[in-house]
């Protein structure tokens, strides 16, 4: 049958061109001229009408099936010219990815180690109940020395060495508060007991060597209640003490000492353990009793309520947790010094994830 | 306070170690800073014999000497060059290979000048015991019988000295016998009675009349005065073992009559004076000084007492500051006769100041001014009348008493539970009133009811005041460190946020520099007070009286000179691409309301957010105000405030760019922020080179964060219709700001507006020369109803036009 042999050859024709076609457009125009309204396929479909009833069945189904087999070599050989057109593409788009990139802004910036130790320290006090107080700088003489209960010539003023304001029209010389005990002043001068806070801030000497800087960080706590005494200070700076150093356990030690602001008065040694230097003692800060006049002072019954304060500095608690060498570095804005020590903007101080992750 | 092992012992029979003293020193409240043992590197040197002395064959001035080392063993030939070197003398020998410390070499066996030395003899000098250096020791001939012992032994200075800080409210501990008796109470051994005085009371009235001249305000100044007169004593050089103890504890021994007031007030803290009698003139009397008055000081200086200060004198005016310091005229001499001695009792408080007034430091004020034991007026006067006859000899008078002895002593009524409840330490009663009474408190035991003591406190401490304090007693001797750990009581339930908002925002703030690739710097509270001017401040009532330095003698008006000036030093050291910020306190006035924390920075090279410096990828330029605007809207932003609904003003601090610098503001009133580049004379005057750009943010002006009910957010309305962007290019006078063109476009339809960006600036050529530039915006609309129609879009692109031109003069561009 010559339609028969027809289609044969014309399919194998048409296998030709599709396989002979060596780009996308070459092989278009192939669909086109086989597929296409004009096309060798279509126009054999279009002699289907002309055919005896009794053939046209039987070479419908021969056309279909060369146009479905011609059609899936054009799809085939569709992909393999996109195949191979890509590859080229990707021949020649090459980026050197060695070249370094940068980290951007949030890698470039740092967070003090004083900004650092005072949020940990916030943390762990907020977990006992303690809010954060706040007090100016710039103190009255009563709020800094005589309602602390140091009365102007006592001899603990000569040991503090206090930095002066002029007098003003009143006569009135205000200070640089020496140390944040004035908070305590404040608060209790505000607030009635049951009182919990902590006191961060920045207190002024005038003194200046290796280990002591005019103005340094100070934290102070005061805890007033009815109920409160030595022995919960005791726990309570044991537990900071373990929560800042992030250690298991802490050894400290109290020694008898004399503050005018506080009854008993002790300072707190800490067991360099928590450093990595066993067998040496750190000096840590003072602590004890709020002393009755204090309390009386701010209005406070002493017959009544009781409890503790204590006072540490702050930069020192952070030279001994991260290993900083020298106060002074603290306040001298060396971006050397401070992309070293400082910290990145992510370590977030946290309880559940750990101070310094 | 120092104090030798072996004067401790005058005053505590004890069998405790000295590791043991001095751990129980620092426990009980008397910290101990040193123990030095000068004894230690001198423990090969021993007493030694000159046997023989003879000439040196080949020196003139060297002498060979046969030195008996140890007695029965061969004689060592020793070369010695000192001048006192002689046959028969006892002195000091260095056998071979002892290091001297007063050379600091090691002696080794070599000749000198041929004659081979095999030791050395040596000069107080080379011992560090003084500075005599001119002749060897020479040990006193009653040491004979200790050739070949430890001469630090023989002679008693194998005393270690231990050196006490005292805390000032401890005026007992400046004497040995406090500490005594405090060791004593903690346990470590038994105070011994009171040195037995014979009778040093004399049968004649004291010659010298002794006053007190006070007014009734001042009488106060020195209550009691106290003297007695010595006829015929022999000055001289103070015993051996006295001028010992002196030395150790840091005194330079002068004369008998010296040492001994010198030795009694280490002994007892209890100060005194002694006077040239024949050099007095009338009655010596305590006054307040006058104007005009004048002293010759013990330390050779002229002293010019006034009004405020105790000062003792006679007929011819005043002789020292009582209590503090006597004068050169009328002190004790070797030839020194007569003597008058005063012990009395000055108030604490004038003698602090008058201490500080005139810049005395003195072991008399430093026990005055704590509070000396008034009832040891007589004791010491006694005292001192007693060494003095057993050293120097003497006819004693009836002592002479002024006024009367202050007697401090008084009661406390003490609930013993207060120990418990103050400190959760458990003491026994019986463990209370033993430390109580071995510490000099008596109780009354017939008044007690209950666990209530009546406690009397003794004359020496005036430190306690009430039960508080003797709660401390307790708890100090027992040991502060035996008290519980007790877990504080917690708050019930999850704990609450604390932070106050200004906590919060100063926080979020130091967060979002950081973030922005700024690095926090914390700079001194205080600047030098030029810079405070140049930057706003630097007023009167802000600079210090007693500064550090004239770096640091004003308080800041700001934040942006320290941080400049520390970037100053990052640029001077290479970083020439710093970029600093602060969050801190900064100071307007002395008031607290004052005070207020800003959030600042100052970027200088091209620390740009993006990157500094040189990169592949494109060079950054120098910073520019855009930085730090875009720092200091981040940080209101991060607040909560959005600053694109801040206004932008023109006027700024007379530090910043008059040109290139604004403020942002909520209302004429509110400031939240300046930001731009820093004035180049400021620059010039601070010697800064290269851009400098700053900002602060003023987080005590933000208005207060509103605390809503809830803190679910607003529900989120997305909108199924396509928002529509439109351009336009507007030619606008090179003066008119960008900022009114956008307000003008986001005006010209509230309802169907819903964005507007700049998206191009163009200042250059054609347009500049004629003072115009271009600026493109993007306008976003945003239907609610329908999809708008073009019709709708081309009438509001009109008022866009419109409100442009209207509002700045713009046409749009064709």
């Amino acid at each position: 049958m010559t339609n028969a042999v027809d289609l044969t050859a014309l399919e194998e024709e048409l296998k030709a061109d599709i396989s002979g076609a060596q780009s996308l457009h070459a092989l278009e125009d192939v669909r086109v001229a086989t597929l296409g309204k004009k096309g060798r396929v279509s126009a054999l479909m279009q002699t289907l009408g002309k055919l005896p009833p009794d053939e046209r069945k039987a070479f419908g189904q021969s056309v279909n099936g060369v146009k479905t087999r011609v059609s899936e070599a054009l799809d085939a050989r569709k992909a393999t010219l996109e195949a191979a057109a890509l590859e080229l593409r990707l021949a020649t788009e090459r980026a050197d990815v060695t070249l370094p990139v940068r980290l951007g802004p949030e890698a470039e910036g740092r967070i003090h180690p004083v900004s650092q130790a005072m949020e940990e320290l916030a943390e762990i006090f907020a977990d006992m109940g303690f809010s954060v107080a706040e007090g100016p700088d710039i103190e009255t003489d009563d709020n800094n020395f005589t309602k602390l209960n140091i009365p102007e010539e006592h001899p603990a003023r000569q040991d503090q060495d206090t930095f002066y304001f002029h007098p003003n029209s009143d006569g009135e010389r205000l200070v640089l508060r020496t140390h944040t005990s004035s908070v305590q002043i404040r608060t209790m001068l505000r607030q009635k007991p049951p009182i919990r806070i902590i006191a961060p801030g920045r207190v002024y000497r005038s003194d200046s060597d290796q280990t002591h800087t005019p103005m340094f960080h100070q934290i102070e706590a005061l805890v007033i209640d009815e109920e409160t005494h030595m022995g919960h200070l005791k726990w309570t700076l044991e537990e900071m003490f373990r929560a800042f150093f992030e250690v298991d356990e802490v050894t400290m030690r109290l020694r008898s000492s004399f503050f005018p602001f506080t009854e008993p008065s002790a300072e707190i040694d800490l067991a360099a353990d928590v450093i990595g230097k066993p067998g040496q003692w750190l000096e840590i800060g003072g602590c004890g009793m709020v002393h009755p006049n204090v309390l009386r002072n701010c209005g406070i019954d002493p017959e009544r309520y009781q409890g503790f304060a204590f006072g540490m500095g702050i930069d020192r608690m952070a030279m001994l947790k991260y290993g900083l060498p020298d106060l002074r570095d603290f306040f001298s804005g060396d971006m050397r010094w401070l992309k070293h020590y400082g910290f990145s903007v992510l370590d977030m101080p946290s309880l559940a994830g750990g101070l310094s992750s | 306070m120092k104090f030798t092992l072996s004067w401790l012992k005058d005053h505590l029979e004890t069998e405790a170690s000295l590791e043991e003293i001095s751990t129980t020193l620092s426990a009980i409240g008397l910290e101990v800073e040193s123990i030095e043992n000068p004894a230690a590197e001198l423990a090969a040197f021993t007493v030694a014999r000159v046997v023989d002395a003879g000439k040196h064959p080949n020196a003139d001035r060297l002498q060979v000497l046969q030195v008996e080392v140890e007695p029965g063993k061969p004689l060592q030939e020793v070369v010695c060059g000192a001048p006192n070197a002689r046959a028969g003398m006892l002195g000091v020998f260095a056998p071979l290979g002892t290091y001297i410390p007063g050379s600091g070499i090691t002696l080794e066996k070599k000749p000198v000048r041929g004659v081979v030395s095999n030791g050395m003899m040596c000069s107080a000098a080379e011992l560090q015991l003084s500075d005599e250096a001119e002749g060897i020791i020479e040990v006193d001939g009653s040491f004979k019988h200790k050739v070949g012992t430890r001469y630090v032994d023989a002679i008693g200075l194998n005393d270690p000295v231990i050196d006490v800080s005292l805390t000032p409210n401890r005026p007992d501990c400046t004497g040995v016998r406090g500490i005594a008796r405090d060791l004593a109470a903690a346990g470590l051994g038994k105070l011994k009675p009171p040195r037995k005085l014979g009778n040093i009371e004399g049968n004649y009235p004291c010659p010298v009349e002794i006053k007190l001249e006070f007014s009734d305000d001042t009488a106060d100044a020195c209550p009691v005065f106290a003297g007695r007169y010595l006829k015929g004593v022999n000055n001289g050089p103070s015993p051996a073992w006295m001028q010992q103890r002196l030395k150790a504890v840091g005194l330079r021994p002068i004369n008998a009559l010296v040492d001994v007031t010198n030795f009694i007030s280490l002994d007892l803290g209890r100060p005194l004076h002694v006077y040239d009698a024949d050099k007095l003139k009338g009655a010596v009397r305590a006054r307040m000084g006058r104007d005009g008055e004048k002293f010759l000081g013990l330390d050779g200086k002229t002293y010019h007492p006034d009004q405020t200060m105790c000062v003792i004198a006679d007929d011819s005016g005043p002789l020292g500051f009582g209590g503090i310091m006597g004068g050169e005229d009328t002190g004790s001499t070797a030839a020194t006769k007569n003597v008058l001695i005063e012990s009395a009792w000055f108030d604490p408080v004038r003698i602090a100041k008058t201490g500080r007034k005139t810049g005395l430091i003195t072991d008399a004020r430093y026990r005055f001014e704590r509070g000396v034991d008034p009832q040891s007026v007589m004791p010491g006067l006694d005292l001192a009348t007693h060494m003095i006859m057993e050293i120097c000899g003497g006819t004693p008078s009836k002592a002479a008493i002024a006024g009367a002895i202050p007697d401090p002593k008084h009661k406390i009524s003490f609930e013993t539970a207060l120990v418990f409840k103050r400190t959760g330490l458990e003491v026994a009663d019986t463990d209370i009133k033993r430390i109580l009474e071995a510490l000099g408190f008596s109780l009354s035991s017939a008044k007690a009811k209950g666990n209530t003591l009546e406690v009397t406190v003794p004359s020496w401490r005036p430190d306690v005041e009430g039960p508080a304090d003797l709660v401390e007693e307790v708890v100090r001797i027992v040991g502060i460190d035996k008290v519980p750990s007790t877990p504080l009581p917690r708050v019930p339930g999850v704990a609450r946020p604390v932070l106050t908002e200004i906590q919060r925002r100063a926080r979020r703030a130091r967060r979002t520099l950081g973030s922005r690739g700024l690095v926090e710097a914390v700079t001194w509270s205080f600047i030098s007070k030029s810079e405070a001017q140049l930057f706003g401040g630097g007023g009167k009532s802000l600079d210090l009286s007693n500064p550090i330095s004239v770096e640091m003698s004003s308080m800041r008006p700001n934040l942006i000179p320290g941080l400049l000036a520390a970037a100053r030093r990052n640029v001077n050291r290479g970083s020439v691409d710093c970029a600093l910020f602060e969050v801190g306190q900064a100071y307007l006035g002395t008031k607290p309301e004052d005070q207020h924390v800003a959030a600042s920075g100052v970027r200088v090279g091209s620390a740009h957010v993006s990157g500094a410096a040189r990169h592949w990828s494109g060079d950054a330029g120098p910073v520019d105000a855009f930085d730090a605007k875009a720092d200091a809207a981040a940080v209101l932003a991060a607040l909560g405030i959005d600053p694109a609904k801040a206004q932008v003003t023109r006027d700024v601090p007379d530090y910043y760019h008059p040109g290139r610098s604004g403020t942002l503001r909520l209302g004429p009133k509110l400031v939240l922020a300046h930001f731009g580049e820093v004035h180049p004379r400021v620059l010039t005057t601070l010697d800064f080179n290269g851009p400098a750009v700053a900002f602060e943010v003023f987080l005590s002006n933000l208005p207060p964060e509103k605390r809503k009910a809830s803190r679910a957010r607003p529900p989120l309305k997305l909108l199924d219709l396509m928002a529509v962007t439109r351009d336009f290019a507007f030619v606008l006078d090179k003066h008119v700001n960008a900022g009114d063109v956008v307000r003008a476009a986001q005006g010209a339809d509230k309802n169907l507006i819903r964005g507007v960006e700049v998206f191009d600036l163009f200042e250059a050529g054609k347009l500049a020369e004629d003072g115009k530039k271009s600026l493109a915006i993007a306008v976003t609309l945003q239907p609610t109803e329908h999809t708008l129609t073009e019709t709708e879009i081309d009438a509001v692109s009109e008022k866009v036009i419109g409100a442009v031109k209207k509002a700045t003069g713009g046409e749009i561009r064709s």
